[in-house]
């Protein structure tokens, strides 16, 4: 009988910080721009520069140790990690070793045997590196700095994780978190959110962990799947062949579906940490805790209960309704603005899923704006538009943000309240269609929907189905 | 006579009165460096048209009485670690041989804003590394009392620049002595202020702890002066002090009475020649004589200032200079395979012994497994150092003693021994581990008629103390100028 | 000389400081470095028992920027001094295989 093998696995996550400049430097953080548009003697390792803390990141990372039920280091201090890279103006990056800004956290995840609690090792900040550009034609690489000094945090996850599935709900649960609290848009496949793996397998019931790997380069959460199920196989294979898993850093390569060493002799990585001599400690007092603590958005459990309290949604809605930041704030901006909860959480649980489905969208690029939503609520309730239109029109506000006053107006889309318009056209449709209208005489319930349905078509759409229905009836 | 026989502050004053202007002044400096230079190779940079530009547009602004201080037209050298926008900064070293800087160091911003006119850059050890100003990839200065000796170092060009007379003073920086042991090995007065007092944006960094700016001048007074021109808080150096005042000038009294002066036994025993030793005791005389209560007691620990300082500095060193690799700025090797080949033979080729020594120790001493039993215990080494001084300086005011263990070295007698070499700083270094400011001022000269330093040292904050001692001291005999420099 | 440093120690010190020596630099550096650690090694000789370590000499902490902008596209200064460029890029040899 073939052994069974348990899989450990903790996480190394990357997470750029949504501040507006660079970490030491008061560069913008913002994407794109010509290469090295965005640099500064301080960000480009000019000599004499030195560094400055970017105060906002030390609440950023505050903020997520006390949301992921961290210990903050009251007296926290920044080291230099020293190696050798162009990507690396200084060749040291500014990191975090001996005293990170969080320690001992954790997170709770769902898995089909119910809840886990994911231990958080440490959370430290840290600058982000450049950026390099692999030249096709030459046998070059160039490096653009706009990246580097973008502010990060770590977070080390304790090697809690036994499957590809707890990873993914892990890295959900931070990425609701750190989204929630603005810190991040955590977008994987932009990179503002980098996950690196640490895998080692044993025999089940083992005590001992086997010899781990690390694994960079993953930018989806499929790609995470796939190299943890790649990984899982190829360690297992050599412990079954006897020969031993050896600890290096691998890379990703989801395009050939297998993990590749990352060695090299050049590469000793011996990082001769030491307290950066540029810097001085950062000290969190009780009361600036307490300000950030104060100041920490509502989370998803407390949007949970206000929802179901206040708003009377349903649990299974206040579930779809909290699981994106971005569906969240939508949901209680167009609230906000039309008084309807309900109303606005229907348009959201149906239509919106429904064309996100269809686009393959995810609930962070939804960008149409709450009060169109609220606006088109308004416009179905006064009766102005019916409900065909209404969902007619949601989809250009969904893809194009339209706004629906504007809209309807312009596309002659309002229902048609003229009773002798209308009533004209059923004369018509009457006329028209004979043998419908003995059926009818006949006894025939069937054949008045056919009518009401040839009336809305002549009158394309935009008559009241309620009064076309009264009028057909008394006419007939 | 040359405009540059004069103190920076006498030659503000003729400026400001008018009875010269900004560009003679500038036109002084430059004929005195074209007459000398050759044979004492205190610069590496001049750039007389960009110093006679500026000293006519400060000449114009003194004029229209925007520019009133008392440097305002004096002309200035700033050693080449000190960034210069446009102008060169090499460090005196091969791998920033065409280094033209972006922007300007706080420094000599400030020193700008005061209007004092910048005429070139020093030379120094290679990045402050060393003691003679022999490791210089641009050749060694020479000492303008005897060309057959060094000037010390590492701002050994500024320093040897002032005793010349080929500017009216200069700026330094000090990491482990490297203001004071030259200023006493070229009879000229330097000062090393408190860590954090001037900021170190845009000074390229040596030992970053440890480095410290200071002005290299004639006299005490210059000292003052300059000083109070180029302290300030800078928000661009997160280690930069928010001083109570940056009022120097006013310690310039001739007053000790009642000053305690404090004189470590262990700064004068076995190593110190009797020939600085004297001249040292003669001027803790003088001082005695004014009204100061002299005092001997042991500071200890000052063996252990030398290993602790080199582990840090070189630890420090060798992270600081890694991003000299030839990707962003400076040389690059013109042959290599490869990126990894390219660094190392642009680091090696860019590098000199000396750098690549402790660049080397640096690394071996961060490295993994060794990082306790060097780096910490350095840490702690020098916290019990800055302990030592604290309950030093709860007796007394200053501490007196020499510079350095003997006056300036023959050219070439040092290299050959690093640790031997490295043994000269053992006075000035455990200033540097405490943050604390220092300053020397001439005080006689040996039998070979090369000048002899006083130091004296403050604590923390305290540089009243020092300059009013220095001052005081200085009260009883003249400016003993270089012959050379006439 | 107390502290003997092997070549491998030298060679592997090289990679980490990202120099090349020659032979007889090498030899010279094996010797500097053992000279150096055998007179580092006096520290042996202090207590520091129970002492904190001291990075700082002096209290500061806290120092901080406002997270605004301030600095604009600066890449010709930022490229000034390129040894080799290409564009508004710095040019290095290829860094993957």
């Amino acid at each position: 009988m073939s052994r069974q093998y348990e899989t450990v696995i903790g996480l190394e996550v990357h997470v750029e910080l949504a501040t507006k400049t660079k970490i030491f430097c008061s560069c913008s953080t913002a994407f794109g721009g010509a290469p090295n548009s965005h640099t500064c003697p301080v960000c480009t390792g000019m000599p004499g520069s030195l560094p400055v803390l970017n105060k906002q990141v030390v609440e950023y990372a505050a903020a997520v140790g006390l949301a992921t039920n961290c210990t903050i280091t009251q007296n926290c201090k920044f080291d230099r990690k020293n190696y050798f890279y162009p990507d690396n103006p200084q060749n040291y990056q500014i990191s975090q070793l001996y005293y990170p800004i969080c320690r001992n956290g954790w997170v709770e995840i769902d898995t089909p045997a119910g809840p886990k609690k994911i231990g958080i090792h440490e959370i430290h900040m840290e600058e982000d590196a450049g950026k390099l550009i692999h030249d096709e034609w030459e046998d070059v690489s160039l490096v653009d700095f706009n990246r580097s000094g973008v502010p990060l945090i770590e977070i080390v996850s304790e090697p809690d994780m036994r499957s590809a599935d707890e990873v993914i709900a892990y890295l959900d649960k931070l990425r609701l978190i750190i989204q929630y609290l603005g810190a991040s848009d955590c977008k994987l496949q932009e990179g503002s959110m980098r996950a690196d793996v640490n895998l080692s397998v044993r025999e089940a019931g083992s005590e001992k962990l086997g010899t781990r790997t690390e694994m960079k380069n993953l930018n989806s959460f499929k790609a995470i799947a796939h190299a943890i199920d790649g990984e899982r196989e190829r360690q297992i294979e050599l412990i079954e062949m006897g020969r031993p898993v050896i600890q290096e850093t691998r890379r990703w390569d989801d395009n050939k579906e297998a993990s590749f060493a990352m060695r090299s002799k050049e590469d000793a990585q011996d990082y001769r940490y030491f307290p950066e001599p540029d810097l001085v400690p950062v000290i969190i007092s009780d009361e600036w805790l307490a300000e950030i603590k104060a100041r920490q958005p509502e989370l998803r459990t407390e949007k949970l209960i206000r929802y179901k309290k206040d708003f009377d949604i349903p649990d299974y809605d206040a579930q779809i309704l909290t699981s994106a930041k971005r569906m969240a704030d939508l949901f209680e901006a167009a609230t906000a603005v039309c008084g309807k909860p309900k109303k606005v959480s229907n348009w959201l649980m149906g239509e919106t899923m429904r064309l996100m489905k269809e686009h393959e969208m995810e609930a962070d690029e939804l960008d149409f704006s709450p009060e169109n939503l609220a606006k088109l609520i308004e416009l179905v309730d006064a009766g102005t538009i019916n409900n065909s239109v209404a969902k007619e029109v949601f989809e250009k506000i969904f893809l194009e943000d339209v706004d629906p006053d504007a809209y309807v107006e312009e596309h002659g889309l309002k229902t048609v309240n003229d009773e002798g318009a209308l009533r004209s056209t059923v004369e018509q449709v009457i006329a028209d269609n004979p043998q419908s209208v003995a059926d009818y005489r006949g006894g025939k319930q069937k054949a008045l929907g056919f009518l009401v349905g040839q009336t809305m078509k002549a009158m394309k759409g935009k008559a009241d189905p309620g009064m076309v229905n009264r009028i057909l009836k008394e006419l007939l | 006579m040359s405009l540059m026989s004069l103190t920076a502050v006498e030659l503000g004053k003729k400026i400001a009165a008018g009875e010269v202007s900004a560009v003679e002044a500038t036109k002084d400096a430059l004929a005195q460096v074209k007459r000398l230079d050759e044979k004492y190779n205190c610069y590496v940079t001049v750039d007389e048209e960009a110093a006679l530009r500026e000293a006519e547009a400060v000449q114009q602004k003194i004029a229209s009485g925007e520019l009133t201080g008392p440097l305002a037209g004096v002309p200035v050298a700033i050693k080449d670690n000190m960034c210069t926008e446009g102008m060169l900064t090499t460090c005196s070293s091969k791998i920033l041989y065409n280094f033209k800087p972006t922007y300007t160091a706080e420094a000599v911003l400030n020193l700008r804003k005061a209007g004092a006119v910048v005429i070139g850059k020093t030379n120094m050890d290679e990045f402050a590394m060393g003691s003679t100003t022999e490791t210089s990839f641009f050749g060694p200065t020479k000492n303008p009392w005897n060309p057959e000796h060094v000037p010390g170092g590492s701002s050994g060009g500024s320093c040897a620049a002032v005793a010349a007379e080929e500017c009216s003073f200069a700026l330094g920086s000090d990491t482990g002595g490297s203001i004071r042991q030259p200023s006493s090995f070229c009879g000229v007065t330097g000062l090393k202020p408190t860590y954090g007092t001037v900021s170190r944006y845009g000074l390229i960094a040596y030992g970053s702890s440890l480095d410290q700016i200071g002005p290299i001048c004639k006299d005490v007074t210059d000292c003052a002066t300059v000083l109070e021109a180029i302290a300030s808080h800078d928000p661009k150096d997160s280690t930069s002090v928010s001083r109570e005042s940056y009022d120097f000038t006013a310690a310039l009294r001739d007053d000790v009475k009642g000053l305690r002066i404090g004189i470590p036994r262990d700064y004068f025993g076995e190593g110190l020649d009797v020939e600085v030793k004297e001249p040292i005791l003669k001027a803790a005389k003088v001082l005695e004589e004014k009204g100061a209560i002299l005092e001997e007691f042991d500071l200890s620990l000052v063996e252990y200032a030398i290993p602790a300082y080199y582990i840090i500095a070189s630890a420090e060193a060798s992270s600081n200079l890694a991003r000299f690799d030839g990707v962003k700025y400076g040389y690059r090797t013109q042959d290599y395979n490869g990126l990894h080949n390219m660094y190392k033979k642009s680091r090696s080729e860019g590098f000199g012994p000396e750098v690549k020594r402790r660049i080397m120790l640096g690394s071996f001493v961060l490295s993994s497994g060794y990082y306790d039993a060097y780096y910490l215990k350095a840490l702690k080494t020098k916290a019990l150092i800055k302990q030592a001084f604290d309950r030093a300086f709860a007796k007394y005011d200053v501490i007196l003693g020499p510079a350095a263990p003997t006056t300036a070295p023959k050219l070439g007698e040092s290299l050959s021994d690093p640790i031997k070499m490295y043994l000269g700083d053992i006075y000035t270094i455990s200033v540097n581990l405490a943050g604390l400011p220092g300053i020397t001022v001439p005080c006689g000269l040996d039998s070979r008629g090369l000048p002899v330093g006083l130091q004296l040292i403050g604590d923390c904050f305290k540089e009243e103390n020092i300059i009013r001692a220095a001052y005081a001291f200085e009260q009883s005999r003249s400016y003993a100028h270089c012959p050379a420099a006439e | 000389m107390a502290n003997i440093i092997s070549d491998e120690t030298i060679e592997y010190v090289g990679i980490l400081a990202k120099l090349e020596l020659s032979d007889e630099e090498k030899e010279q550096a094996k010797k500097d470095m053992g000279n150096m650690l055998d007179y580092i090694d006096m520290l042996n000789g202090l207590d520091t028992e129970g002492v904190e370590p001291m990075s700082h000499v002096f209290p500061v902490h806290n120092v901080f920027r406002e997270d605004v902008v301030t600095n604009g596209d600066e890449h010709e200064k930022t490229l000034a001094n390129a040894p080799a460029r290409s564009e508004n890029a710095f040019k290095v040899p290829k860094t993957v295989e």
